[in-house]
């Protein structure tokens, strides 16, 4: 099946739903906020986030202009 | 100046492409045929080799010692020493298997009287052929180079390819899709482990072997080499492997993978938005386990265009289909091979409809390796790998897992930043 | 002379994965030249042989497993045997690595949560910028804890994010509760009609707080950065929301907090306001300088914000009668670990009539470079101060050094201190600093704090508090009540 990451982005959707019920985070950085999300049975995945390409700047840039 | 904004959009539509074309991939063995046939390149003294483009003088050991067995084999030189002396000498033609639709196991020598598997890939159209699987112990596809082996190869080129190829002719092919499909779910993951996929292929050609072959005893012979050769399959997977990838190759601005592949010397791997040009860095040690009486100090780097199962998501990728190979590098539980897949399916674009891994709720095998996100995560593919003995002529003594080399990554990365005009 | 020692195990298979492996093992006991467990093929059976590993003797088929094993002598031979056999019965161990992995990319969390709607980002600023790039294009809405942001990828996230219907919260800004769910830096406050926009955190912090304590509740409260005011960024983040909260039915009041807005975003808030069906508490903290419509009202402190948001304000009107020992210095020395807290004891300073430096002045206050002999109030999260360092609000430890220092300046008559709380907040900010002064001793000034959070926070509120005070700390309600009874504590002396 082909992700959706390789359909066009979610363009439209209706974002003042932001507002209109708890939120479901994505926590990227710091661990310890995604804990207390937990903590309060809000639906949160953690990433593991690392530099990108081991903290090569040079590749990082060329990601950055490539990425999706 | 180059329009980034609109660099992203168009990646993501060339990947798309790369992506839907991979997995309508409808791979089906329909015969075996002499390699003078296939590839009309493949004249005498012409030797394809596994991996990227790689001369006698950088070869690793086993690849030599296989170089020598087959022009012992072929008949070019009398004996191993004077075949040697032949290949310094610069009288052998070397090229990738990759160059011409083909693919090869370990040292992976294709010369032009041994018999190749042909997969047809019927959505794209194209066919891609491999060697006949020799079977385990000392064997040419691991450096072997002895009378015994050269036997084996003279019964697979008089009896035995002749016969498969009229058995599947008669059979009218033998569709792969499926066939990988069931394989997954009976812990398969076509390269380390192919004990299904063998069994279920011999089900499958048997009746059409026995009509084939009229002598009894040749036949009984057959089907015990086929029946004792868990890895018989692996060509097969590999053919169908490179007949999935080729048609994916040369789409514009795609950051797909379309091989991976190993000398014994040199990784190297190609990218569909890059052509068909080769980035290469020195291969890895593969970790794994050893027949009694060898260890890792005996041990050839990594070698093989077997890497053509992990391109299309299976070996590494399905590890979590197939536990047990997990064990080559640490205690073989259900979650350690789980892991590796998840970890896959962070540098690939999609999953496969069709082959499913049972306990992953039959979630695809991670598919389409995209190398951006090799880049960015740091995450190498996985390589579930036999091991070679350094020497020549010894043959197989392990096997595991290896990793590709980030560096080919992060070179075809640069040339496609190159190549794009924003580096 | 070594022995060799073949047990086959007629019609037992193992695979051969787990065989190798028990093989390794073997092979690494003491006086085990080599050892090998195989099933007996004719293809194993010439390995075992080439090895060396078979006895003559042995019989055994395909089907059968082969134990064998090189020793030096023949009881290694037999206890290796013995061990063989142990582990080939031990069963499947379970190991600990099943933990479920984390995802390591934005990308592949989305997967696993598909129905996500917010990224919290807190990564290195050098990086927030393309981890937000990627959530907005994953359809996600994004809130930026992250300072060091450059502000020209703030404003191409911010326009990304408006042309998507989708809304950058920050950067540089770790407080939102969003339907009752306090996100990063925040407190646990009732829900209520009240929603709170800020330019950063703490100010956030403390009008949800005094709100609280005024007995009513928050329905959202939304950090738009710093600079979303200013013309460059254009008060994207700030529209978006109002819009947002303009058809939220749980929401009735707004309060806006913010620095003096750019002239060219001023007509584009008031006139968003006058059209509004709602009213609201425009809270510039250090400006009394902007013409609003009649439903919304313009406050200079947050605890002034506080009180115009809420329907009743007794609660937030008691100022405690303190006995204070006469200051011995001249001049306030004011560390904060929240910006606006900071700002707002500069503007009470100023309605005093007080000179006051800071490294982040308001209107009317001086910037402060390196002259001591002033009241000056620092802001220790700036970003000057956080590059590479923890905030203070997560590390008070931070704060050490220069609390100490301006205890030990005899210009210094009293040290003005933010105590924040809540969720992301240090565990016990309060019994860090009750330590600090216990070891520094008796000093000529007094400690005067006010603690930003509420009793149902994780710390508690009243018993952070009842810890200042047992460590000689004068307690405020607010950082307004704060900054008064500094001043009044000057006077006295």
């Amino acid at each position: 099946m082909v992700s959706d990451e390789n359909d066009s982005p979610a363009i439209g959707r209706v974002c003042a739903e932001l507002l209109q019920s708890r939120p479901r985070v994505i926590n990227v950085g710091l661990a310890v906020f995604a804990i207390d999300l937990d903590a309060q049975d809000v639906d949160v995945v953690h990433v593991d986030w690392r530099p990108p390409a081991g903290g090569d700047e040079d590749l990082a840039r060329l990601l950055s202009m490539l990425a999706d | 100046m180059v329009d980034t904004a609109a660099l992203a959009p168009a990646i993501r539509r060339a990947n798309s492409k790369a992506l839907e074309i991979l997995l309508q991939g409808d791979p089906v063995l329909i015969d075996v045929v002499p390699a003078k046939d296939l590839i009309p390149e493949l004249k005498e003294h012409t030797i394809l080799h596994a991996g990227p483009p790689i001369e006698w003088d950088r070869m690793c050991g086993p690849m030599r010692g296989a170089v020598a067995g087959v022009a012992v084999f072929e008949g070019w030189a009398r004996d191993l020493d004077e075949a040697g002396v032949q290949a310094s000498k610069g009288c052998f033609d070397f090229h990738p298997n990759h160059h011409f639709s083909a693919v090869g196991p370990m040292t992976g020598l294709t010369t032009c009287s041994q018999p190749l598997l042909v997969v047809e890939n019927r959505a794209a159209g194209n066919r891609a052929y491999c060697t006949v699987n020799e079977g385990l112990g000392k064997v040419m596809r691991f450096g072997g180079n002895d009378e015994s082996v050269r036997d084996r190869l003279a019964w697979i080129r008089d009896s035995l390819g002749p016969a498969l190829g009229s058995a599947l002719q008669c059979c009218g092919g033998i569709p792969l899709r499926p066939l990988v499909a069931r394989g997954l779910t009976m812990g398969d993951e076509m390269h380390q482990r192919n004990v299904a996929c063998s069994s279920l292929l011999l089900r499958e050609l048997a009746p059409a072997l026995a009509s084939a072959v009229a002598d009894h005893s040749d036949l009984s012979e057959m089907l015990a080499f086929m029946g004792s050769n868990d890895q018989f399959f692996l060509n097969i997977a590999m053919a169908m492997g490179k007949s999935i990838m080729d048609p994916v190759r040369n789409i514009e601005q795609s950051t797909v993978v379309t091989a991976m592949t190993r000398n014994g010397t040199d990784f190297g791997i190609r990218i569909s938005g890059l052509g068909d040009e080769w980035f290469t860095a020195p291969v890895e040690m593969p970790a794994g386990l050893y027949f009694p009486g060898f260890s890792a100090a005996d041990a050839n780097p990594d070698m093989g265009d077997s890497t053509i199962v992990e391109t299309i998501g299976l070996g590494g990728f399905a590890m979590a289909a197939a536990p047990a190979v997990a064990g080559f590098v640490g205690a073989g539980s259900v979650a350690e091979a789980a892991g590796i897949t998840a970890r896959m399916r962070e540098i690939t674009l999609g999953e496969h409809p069709e082959w499913t891994i049972v306990s992953e709720n039959y979630q695809g095998v991670p598919t389409g390796i995209d190398i951006r996100l090799v880049v960015e995560t740091g995450i190498v593919p996985t390589i579930n790998t036999g091991i070679a003995h350094r020497e020549p002529g010894i043959g197989q003594v392990g096997a595991g897992v290896v990793k590709a080399p980030m560096a080919c990554f992060e070179k075809a990365l640069r040339a496609l930043g190159e190549r794009l005009g924003i580096s | 002379m070594s022995v060799t020692v073949n047990i086959v195990r007629a019609g037992v298979f193992l695979d051969s994965v787990v065989l190798m492996q028990i093989s390794r093992e073997l092979t690494a006991i003491q006086g085990v030249e080599d050892a090998a467990l195989m099933m007996a093929t004719p293809a194993n059976w010439d390995i075992l042989s080439d090895a060396g590993l078979l006895d003559e003797d042995t019989m055994a088929g395909p089907g059968d497993l082969l134990v064998a094993v090189r020793a030096q002598d023949q009881a290694i031979a037999d206890s290796t045997l013995q061990r063989a056999a142990e582990l080939m019965e031990r069963p499947a161990q379970q190991n600990n690595t099943s933990q479920e992995l984390r995802p390591l990319t934005l990308r592949s969390a989305c997967r696993q949560l598909p129905d996500a709607n917010l990224a919290l980002i807190s990564v290195p600023g050098d990086f927030a910028g393309a981890e937000a790039r990627k959530a907005l294009r994953a359809g996600l809405n994004v809130m930026i804890f992250s300072d060091n942001v450059s502000l020209a990828e703030e404003i191409s996230l911010k326009r990304e994010a408006r042309d998507l219907g989708l809304i950058v919260m920050g950067p540089d800004c770790g407080t939102a509760i969003i339907d009752g769910v306090p996100l990063a830096f925040a407190n646990v406050v009732p829900r209520g009609d009240i929603a709170i926009v800020g330019a950063s955190g703490t100010g956030i912090q403390e009008v949800s707080c005094l709100i609280a304590r005024a007995g009513e509740g928050i329905s959202h409260a939304i950090g738009v950065g710093g600079r979303d005011l200013t013309e460059a960024v254009g008060a994207i983040s700030t529209l978006t929301v109002l819009d947002w909260l303009e058809r939220d039915v749980a929401t009735h009041h707004i309060v806006l907090i913010a620095k003096p807005p750019a002239p060219s975003v001023v007509d584009q808030i008031t006139d968003f306001i006058r059209s509004s069906s709602k009213s609201y508490t425009v809270c510039l903290v250090g400006s009394d300088d902007l013409a609003l419509p009649d439903n919304a009202k313009l406050t200079t402190t947050l605890k002034d914000a506080a009180a115009a948001a809420v329907k009743n304000s007794k609660g937030l009107e008691a100022l405690p009668v303190v006995q204070q020992a006469p200051a011995a210095g001249s001049y306030v020395r004011g560390l904060y670990s929240g910006g606006t807290l900071a700002a707002e004891a500069q503007v009470v300073f100023l309605s005093h009539r007080q000179p006051v430096l800071s490294n982040v002045p308001v209107p009317g206050a001086g910037l402060f470079t390196s002259e001591r002999a002033n009241h000056i109030m620092i802001d220790l999260g700036d970003d000057r101060f956080t590059r590479g360092r923890p905030h203070p609000m997560i590390d008070p430890a931070v704060r050490d050094e220069p609390i100490c220092a301006a205890l030990s300046d005899p210009d210094v008559g009293a040290v003005l201190l933010d105590v924040v709380i809540g969720f992301g907040a240090h565990p016990d900010p309060a019994g860090h600093l009750a330590g600090l002064l216990d070891r520094h001793g008796r000093s000529g000034s007094v400690v005067i704090a006010s603690v930003t959070g509420t009793d149902e926070d994780p710390q508690v509120r009243a018993k952070q508090v009842s810890v200042l005070e047992r460590a000689g700390v004068v307690v405020a309600p607010s950082n307004a009540d704060a900054a008064e009874l500094a001043l009044a504590g000057l006077k006295i002396g």
